[in-house]
Order: structure tokens, then sequence, then C-alpha cells
């Protein structure tokens, strides 16, 4: 085991070193891929390499060679890559099909006449070409030193210009549109990124196969996407966990038999996929769903308190002010379409948060007076925002109350610093009293 | 060129699948998500090594059963993974077909020691051999009819799809070009959708199963983006798209036999060449004549429009 660990083996550090550097090249481009929502190009280009790779075989045999040299096969598969890369572009930019499509269309003729190409170069008399297709479904375990310079020269390649060209790259990924307008040459940039991308494929497809670039190309990428909003960031990120994966499945697959090495990677990608869509900071669907639990929670809680406020508020009208009093439960209940349980809940949090005092059938609902001021301010924002609807969105009075419940909860500060400022001008009434309501209140029992 | 009553049906076979294909490739070109076909052909290859492991023969009906369920998981789980997750859909389907294709191969792996199983064989069924497995021979009008099995599977699927495209037209209809509006008028957009993945699942099981899985990728997408450049209206697309396929598919064969001698290759040597590679090619080669000659929304037209001088009459109009 710890021969595996420190590499001590020399074909498994081969295997180990190349997929890690492919995890890193692969995470790297997956990133940009991703966010041009293109991350099935992987897939496309490493199938439409495949008549490149016949045709390379035709060359060869006819030049007099055996035809199974590897330079001239990827050439051949390289230049078919990017035929189909740029039939890609071709179909995306002179008509109304979508990238998707472009891209089925590509993988699935490129891939059709590959096999019909396949198939007349197996039939041919001398049967040099038994096994070229397995060209295309290598397999990992038999890596060769060629493969690791090429490899590694290819990794560094797609390092050094993504590094150089990272400021456009990312303009492309985020506005491409933008990017025109700015004029910046937004189509050879698209095609260099392709270029970069068939390069990457080309060299990992005849070392690791064609399912784990696939997946290389897309899974490190979209697992990083979950932790940050940051692109470089994220493209760091991407190019750890496409390199980690690589190191650990093949690892794994060293020191255990019977596992293949490109399966585990993949599947360890995968992992790290599914505990990013779990766990990820960012966007993750945990983080996610607290911060929807915690908005419905605010709002829960704003609406209870204006609730009480007004009603309070109903009281001062009749003559002394706004004092604390308790407020019976049915009251508020019916200021609102809000449940029994749902208005519980409510109570329980905003007594958790000494808003309001122990509720108790007999008392009702008492404001403590931090609660008394929070309802204030929460009002207070409601009726602005209701005020600055009818002044400058032109919305009628008798349904601005509506209008405003939609918006006022992500209110921010400074936003209702900018009300604030708007409306003491409009009215000469003091900013930091609570505004009349504009229109007439519905007591709720 | 030689045709035997071999010919006629591989090519019968070909139109079944390629018909079958193309009438659902529509909404999945719509619906922006035409890699769905070769997402599933990767992917049900755990669904093979499962239905193997648990009946330890190679039967085709529960390899066919397995390979379907596991189809119809690709597509639900590509849609969790989107919508929980919030991944570009492209995306999620190259994560969910990947994994399932490598749990798929460790199974596989498990259970070579002992077995005849892998991954090519059983993956890629192959159009040519198709005719020499009979299943059925009626007598019609005094000819003996040699039925192929592929035929018999696919039939049926055609039919399927044929009629739930005519049934649900208005619901696929709306609900592919704007969800939303579809759930307002009472549609379950959602239910259409997992009954349309079903069907691609099911008629991608069915056809690579039969003719193997480039006519399916090729005939899922081709013909219906082919048609969307040739018509505005969502019932002449799948017309078209129909008709293109059936074209594909004839046309596919007949070049098939006739490409080596086009090429130079002896003939006794090289006598045909894989026609359901050429299909692809030719789906391919229809889109591109469609892609530059399209009356409205070809590469020509739109190079006249920008040639032409515009009249006052049309900018005014």
């Amino acid at each position: 085991m710890i021969d595996v660990l420190l590499l001590r083996n020399y074909n498994t550090r081969l295997v180990v070193i190349c997929t890690m550097l492919l995890g890193c090249a692969c995470g790297l481009m997956g990133g940009f891929l991703l966010l041009r929502k293109r991350s099935l190009m992987g897939d496309t280009l490493s199938h439409a390499t495949l008549p490149g790779v016949c045709v390379a075989f035709f060359v060869g045999v006819l030049l007099g060679g055996q035809g199974k040299s590897l330079p001239l096969l990827l050439l051949g598969a390289t230049v078919s890559g990017v035929l189909g890369c740029a039939t890609v572009l071709f179909i995306r930019n002179n008509s109304r099909i979508k990238d998707d499509a472009a891209m089925g269309i590509v993988l699935s003729v490129y891939f059709g006449a590959g096999v019909a190409l396949l198939t007349m170069v197996t039939k041919m008399p001398d049967g040099a070409a038994a096994g070229l297709e397995s060209f295309i479904y290598g397999k990992t375990a038999s890596m060769v030193l060629s493969d690791f310079w090429l490899l590694t020269v290819v990794t560094l390649c797609v390092l050094g210009l993504s590094a150089v060209l990272f400021k456009e790259f990312r303009l492309l990924c985020f506005d491409e549109v933008y990017a025109s307008a700015q004029g910046w040459p937004v189509r050879l940039l698209d095609g260099l990124l392709l270029a970069l991308v068939t390069a990457v494929t080309v060299a990992g497809l005849q070392a690791v196969g064609l399912i784990l670039i696939i997946a290389f190309l897309i899974t490190p990428a979209a697992a990083a996407r979950f932790w940050t909003d940051r692109l470089d960031r994220m493209l760091l990120l991407s190019v750890v966990i496409g390199g980690a994966s690589g190191w650990l499945g093949a690892s794994v697959s060293a020191l255990v038999p019977n596992l293949p090495a490109g399966a585990l990677i993949v599947l360890v990608a995968a992992s790290c996929f599914l505990l990013s869509m779990l766990c990820g900071t960012q966007r993750g669907v945990l983080v996610r769903l607290m911060r929807q639990l915690r908005l419905k929670r605010s709002i829960g809680r704003q609406h209870l308190l204006r609730a009480l406020y007004e009603i309070l508020e109903a009281d001062g009208e009749r003559g002394d002010g706004i004092s604390i009093r308790p407020v019976a439960f049915r009251q508020v209940r019916g200021r609102r379409t809000w449940s029994d349980q749902q208005l519980r809940r409510c109570l329980r949090l905003a007594y958790n948060d000494g808003l309001i005092d122990a509720v108790s059938k007999e008392d009702g609902i008492i404001l403590t007076e931090a609660g008394l001021e929070a309802a204030a301010q929460v009002t207070r924002n409601h009726r602005l925002w209701e005020l600055y609807l009818i002044e400058y969105a032109d919305v009628a009075t008798s349904r601005v109350d509506r209008d405003a419940d939609a918006v006022e909860h992500v209110l921010g500060e400074k936003l209702v610093a900018l009300l604030e400022a708007k409306l003491v001008k409009l009215s000469s009434a003091d900013a930091l009293e609570v505004p009349a309501s504009p229109h007439p209140i519905t007591p709720g029992d | 060129m030689e045709w035997y009553s071999i010919d006629t049906w591989i090519v019968v076979v070909g139109i079944l699948a390629a018909v079958a294909c193309a009438l659902l490739g529509n909404f999945l070109v719509l619906r922006k998500m035409s890699m769905m076909g070769d997402a599933i052909s990767h992917a049900v290859l755990p669904g093979l090594a499962i239905a193997f492991l648990i009946t330890g023969a190679r039967s085709s009906l529960t390899m066919f059963i397995g390979a379907a369920v596991v189809g119809i998981l690709t597509a639900i789980f590509t849609q969790w993974v989107s919508r929980f997750g919030k991944v570009d859909e492209g995306a999620s389907m190259g994560i969910v077909f990947t994994t399932l294709f490598a749990l798929g191969l460790l199974l596989i792996v498990q259970a070579a020691d002992h077995v005849d199983l892998d991954a090519s064989c059983v993956l890629y069924g192959a159009i040519e051999l198709t005719p020499l497995d009979v299943v059925w021979r009626p007598q019609l009008f005094g000819y003996n009819l040699d039925v192929p099995r592929a035929a018999l599977v696919l039939a049926p699927v055609c039919v399927v799809n044929l009629l739930f495209v005519i049934l649900f037209f208005k619901e696929l209809r709306i609900s592919s070009f704007d969800s939303e509006l579809a759930t307002t008028m009472g549609i379950h957009a959602n239910v259409m959708h997992y009954l349309l993945m079903t069907l691609v699942a099911i008629t991608t099981v069915a056809a690579f199963e039969a003719v193997g899985s480039i006519i399916v990728i090729a005939m899922l997408i081709v013909p219906p983006a082919a048609a969307h450049l040739l018509t505005d209206r969502l019932d002449l697309m799948v017309l078209i798209s129909v008709v293109l396929a059936i074209l594909a598919a004839i046309l596919g064969h007949v070049t098939a036999i006739l490409l080596p001698g086009w090429l130079g290759l002896d003939p006794r040597v090289v006598d045909a060449t894989s026609t359901s590679g050429m299909m692809a090619v030719m789906a391919g080669l229809i889109f591109a004549v469609v892609l530059l000659c399209a009356p409205r929304h070809g590469m020509l037209v739109k190079m006249f429009r920008r040639l032409e001088p515009v009249t006052p009459a049309e900018s005014g109009g």
C-alpha cells in the first residue's frame, strides 16, 4: 500500500501521474465549457475523432507504412476533432439550431462516418487494422512514457494559455454579446478555446478512453460550481478536484485487483460532485434550503409584527397613542390568510427572539419593548415602499398593499435609506416616524 | 448493385428505427435535450449487467427490461440533478451517464471472470445481421415473408410513438414551448416530460439493441433539426422529420453497398460498409443540404436577403 502511495512501482507511478495531469487539464477546460453550457462538447469531440483516425490509417497504408503509427493517428484525430468543432460552431452561428442539437448532429454524423470507414478498413485484406477502434476506447492501466510526455506538454500548454487569456475567456463565458460589442474577436477566442479542448481530448482519449474524458470534462467543473461564484476560484477548485479524482481513482485501482482505473476515477469524481451538490457553500442544496427557510421565517416574523402593530395602531386612532396591550390570538389570525399552525410557529419563533412575551390563552399576545420597536420598523418599511410605489410606479392605492408585500421582505438597508431620502422630499413628514397608511386598513376580526 | 430480400429487410428495419426515433426527437430538439439518446445508450450498461447477474443468462427480455429501467432512471436522475442542483441540463446528463457507465463497467468486471459479457457485444446490435434472426414466417399473397425479430420489436415501438405524438400533440406542443403556460392551462408539464422521457428510453434501448446506437443518436437529432429549419409549424416539422428519416434510412443502405466501389476498393474483398454508419452520414448530408437551401432559414436565402437592396416599401412595412 505504501508502495502505491509513494509511487514506487514504475507502472503505477506513470498511470497515477498521467491521470492526475489529465484531470487537471480537463478540470480547467471543463470549467469554461460548463459556463458556456457546452459540457457535452467532450462527448461530441471524442466521437468526432473516429473518422480522422480511420483516414489517417488509410493514408498511412497508402504511404506504404503499416498505418498504425501513433503520431499519424493522433494527427488524424486532431484534424477530425477540429473539423467537428468547426462544424458545431458553423451550424450554431449560421442557423437557428441550438448548441445541443449542433453537438448531437456532429457527434452522430462524424461517428457514423467513422464507423463506415472503420468497417471498410477492417475488411481490408492484410488485417492490419485490427484493434484500431481500441484507439478511442483506451485502457488506463496500459500507459507508456510517450503518453506521459504528450500529456505533460498538452497540460502545460492548456494551463499557460488559459492563464494568459484568462480575462478574454472570462468575458467570453459570461457575456459573449458584450465582448463582441467591445470589439473582441469573439469567434476567434471561441475557436481557440475549443482547440484547447480538442487538444486535451485527443491527448487523453488514447490514454484513458472515451468515458473518462467525458466525465473529466464535466464532473469536476460542475462540482466546483457549487462552492463559489468566482471564476478563478471555481477553475482552481475544478483543477484540484480533477487531479485528486485522477490520483485517488488510479491509486485505489492499483491497490485492489479487478477494479478498472477509468471507472473508479469516474466514480470518485461523481462522489465529489454529489458531496458538493449537497454541501456546496454557495449553491449547494442544503445551503439553498437553509437560505429559503431563513427567508421564510423572517417573512413570517415581519407579517406577525406588522399585524400586531396595525392592530395597536387602530387603538391609537381612538385616542391614546400606541401602547402595548394584549392582542387576542383570534384578532391576529384574521389579518392574514395563515393557518393556526403557521401562526403558532411564527409566535414561537418571535418568542424565542424576545419580540413577544409568552402567549397564553387569557392574555393573548403581548409585544415586548424590543418587539414594538421592531414592529414599528417593519411597518414603516412597508409604508415607505407603498408610498414609493404609489408615487413612482403609479400603482393604484387600493392594491398597493399586495405589491409592497411582495417586495418589502428583501429591502436592504441601503434601499430603505434611499426610499427615505426620496420620500422626505415628497412629504415634509419626519422620516423617522411611521407614516400613516395610504389606504384604509381593514380590521381583521 | 445487387439487391436481395435481405437488403429490403435491412431497409425496413432501418426505416422503423429511424421513424420511431425521429418522431420523439422533435420534442427533444425543441427542449434542448438532444443528447438524451446518446446519454441513455451509454448509461444502460449497469441495467444490462444487473439483469445478467440476477438471471445468470443472456436472455434478451430481461436484458431489455434492465436496460429500459436504467434508461428511464437516467432521464429521472438528469432531471433531479439539473433541478435540485441547478446544474445545466447538458452537464447533468453527462455526469449521470458517465457515472452509470462506470458503475456498469465495475459490475461487468466483477462478473466477467466466468461469463462472456462485455460492453461492446451486448451494447451494439448490428443492422446488417437483423434479417438473419427470423422469428416469424407468414404467408402473404403466396410469398414467404421472413420477418426478422428486430422488425417485430421496432414496429410496435414505432406505432406507440406515433400514437403518443398524435394523441398528446397539443400537450406536447405547449409544454415543449412554454412549460409554465402548460401548467396554468392544467397540463402537467412534468408528467408530459417523464412520459416523453420514458418513451425515449424505451425507444433508444429497443432500437440500439436491434440496430446499433449510431442510428438512434443520429435519427433522434438530425432529421428533426433539419425539419426545424424547413418549417415553423410543429405538425409539419414532425411530418417532415419522419420523411427525412425514411429518406436517410434508404439512402444509407444504398450508399453502404455502393461506397466501397466508389472509393476504388475491390468489391470481392470489401463488399459493403456499415449501414448504420452510412445512415447517419446520409442524415448529415440531408441536414447539410437543408442548412444551405432551406426556403426561409437556409444560409443561401439569408445571404441573398442580405445582398438585396431593401426597398422603401419593405422597410416601411
